[in-house]
């Protein structure tokens, strides 16, 4: 017994021999650290250590009582350090001795008590779970940066694939999505086909370089004159489609289309000529369908469109409207 | 090859002469791409093209380059995780030397599919050691020379090292250990931030 700590100051030098009043006889030299403005020797252990689990140990006799089994223990004054205990009466019965570990609390135990890997026996398995969580939480890093650039990357190509990438404007398929989805929420929306007047003259004349610009310039129009909640679509070559979301009335849905008709009808000056063109429109709204579908609203909106040229170009007109 | 190690080639490139030349390196190796991701695997040829064009636009030779590689990944302030990572391994410079046949394992603890050459070390007298390298790729010799030199003044040891190619793949790097405490070292905490 005499040899007995300077052996397990080697074996498990986080250790505590107890004497049979329950004071400390010896700390093993890790122990020490955790308290190192303070002599453990001779202190109470029932007053360095409380025992949490199982509850109300104290004093040797509970303590022993409980000798070979998996005891939880913390250290009663700041930093309340957690650990894990094993208790074993000492040979020829006189006290016992101690011995503990740190657990699952060792990554804050290491920062609280600076440890070096000489503070843990060489057969002690902590400083391989210490390089294991700071290379895990390194590659962890590695693969979070990974998803959140592969992400972006992911947003950018669905925003890319859902984009008319000469105006900016949402394209056919984006419409498509929008429409379902206001379908089956059952919103109250205008669909508005718009047609440019004149435009084939601009390309033929000026040059598609122009003809794009003047593309370019509707779609600004277009945005400016909705809200945002609105969708300004370009679904072919000179065709554009407005969703307007809770629109007000028919006569609101009127004056949308007229406003967005004078603004395309401003001549504007591209590649250094003035250049004048048009528009047709024609819108259906969702209120007037029992059962409203994205398809048929296409159709009798292009329907009222193709009215509104026939009638001599420049005008709106709703689906279904006789005049 | 391991996006880790592509990155590290990446990473030693631009913060040593500039984030310019590495833009130059991956024309001249024709990558078609400015940033290898860490946690992708990429095919082996695209590292030795990007080595081969690294030579040509730093003007260095091959196995000079591979070295100063292995020199910023244990000490420039960037590969910091790697450089920690590395001082798990002992405390003393001679721990760390006996750890360096556990690296692989070691690296495959933390990333699976991070394949590292076989390493073993022998001492044949006392102070005198061969870590003899052994892997499907080249140049891994000369970028553990350079982790050990780094690693060297990273404990404050004074060693000499050399570094005998032994074929495509296999190298042995002599090691002499003149002094193990020469000079102060860097502090090394377990629990980070030191």
């Amino acid at each position: 017994m005499e040899a007995c700590p300077h052996i397990l100051d080697v074996l498990c030098p986080l250790h505590a021999i107890l004497d049979p009043e329950g004071r400390i006889a010896h700390a093993g030299p890790t122990l020490s650290k955790l308290r190192p403005g303070r002599d453990l020797a001779d202190a109470d252990a029932f007053e360095v250590f409380e025992v949490t689990r199982p509850r109300h140990v104290r004093g040797m006799a509970a303590l022993l009582a409980h000798a070979g089994q998996c005891l939880h223990l913390r250290l009663r004054d700041a930093p309340r350090t957690k650990l894990k205990g094993v208790v074993v009466p000492a040979p020829g019965g006189d006290g016992a001795i101690l011995n503990l570990s740190f657990g699952i609390s060792i990554v804050e135990a290491v920062r609280d008590y600076a440890l070096t890997n000489a503070d843990f026996a060489a057969t002690d398995l902590a400083v391989e779970m210490l390089y294991l969580v700071e290379a895990k939480s390194a590659a962890m890093e590695a693969s979070r940066q990974l998803n959140l650039r592969l992400q972006g990357a992911k947003i950018a190509a669905e925003e890319q694939a859902f984009t008319d990438t000469l105006t900016g404007l949402k394209n056919r398929r984006a419409l498509g999505h929008i429409l379902e989805r206001l379908v089956v929420r059952g919103a109250r929306f205008a669909l508005m086909q718009i047609d440019l007047d004149w435009f084939k003259a601009v390309n033929d004349t000026m040059g598609h370089a122009a003809g794009d610009q003047v593309l370019q310039h509707v779609a600004r129009e277009l945005v400016e004159a909705t809200r945002g909640s609105d969708t300004a679509a370009r679904i072919g070559g000179d065709e554009f489609v407005l969703v307007l979301r809770d629109p007000g009335g028919q006569a609101e849905v009127a004056r949308v289309a007229t406003r967005i008709i004078r603004r395309i009808e401003t001549p504007v000056e591209v590649a250094g000529r003035e250049t004048r063109i048009s528009a047709s429109a024609g819108s259906a709204l969702s209120w007037r369908y029992t059962r409203p579908e994205a398809e048929r609203m296409l159709a009798d909106a292009d329907r009222a469109l193709y009215a509104s040229k026939a009638a001599g170009r420049g005008r709106h007109r709703f689906a279904g409207q006789d005049d | 090859m391991h996006g880790l190690i592509n990155r590290a080639i990446q990473g030693f490139v631009a913060d040593t002469y500039g984030r310019a030349r590495w833009i130059a390196v991956t024309h001249l190796a024709d990558l078609g791409f400015a940033d290898f991701e860490a946690m992708m695997i990429y095919p082996p040829e695209l590292t030795q093209r990007v080595l081969d064009a690294a030579v040509r636009e730093l003007g260095k030779a091959r196995d000079e380059l591979l070295e100063d590689i292995g020199i910023y990944l244990a000490s420039h302030p960037q590969a910091e995780a790697v450089r920690r990572l590395l001082r798990f391994g002992g405390v003393t410079f001679v721990d760390f030397l006996h750890s360096l046949d556990d690296l692989p394992e070691r690296a495959r603890l933390a990333v699976s599919d991070l394949a590292l050459p076989a390493l073993e070390l022998s001492e044949h007298a006392p102070g005198r050691y061969t870590l003899t390298v052994s892997g499907e790729h080249d140049g891994f010799g000369p970028m553990l020379l350079g982790v050990l030199r780094a690693m060297a003044d990273d404990y404050g040891a004074l060693v000499y090292t050399e570094l005998r190619r032994a074929g495509p793949g296999s190298d042995a790097l002599e090691i002499t250990l003149v002094e193990s405490a020469y000079a102060e070292g860097r502090r090394f905490v377990l629990g980070g931030s030191d």
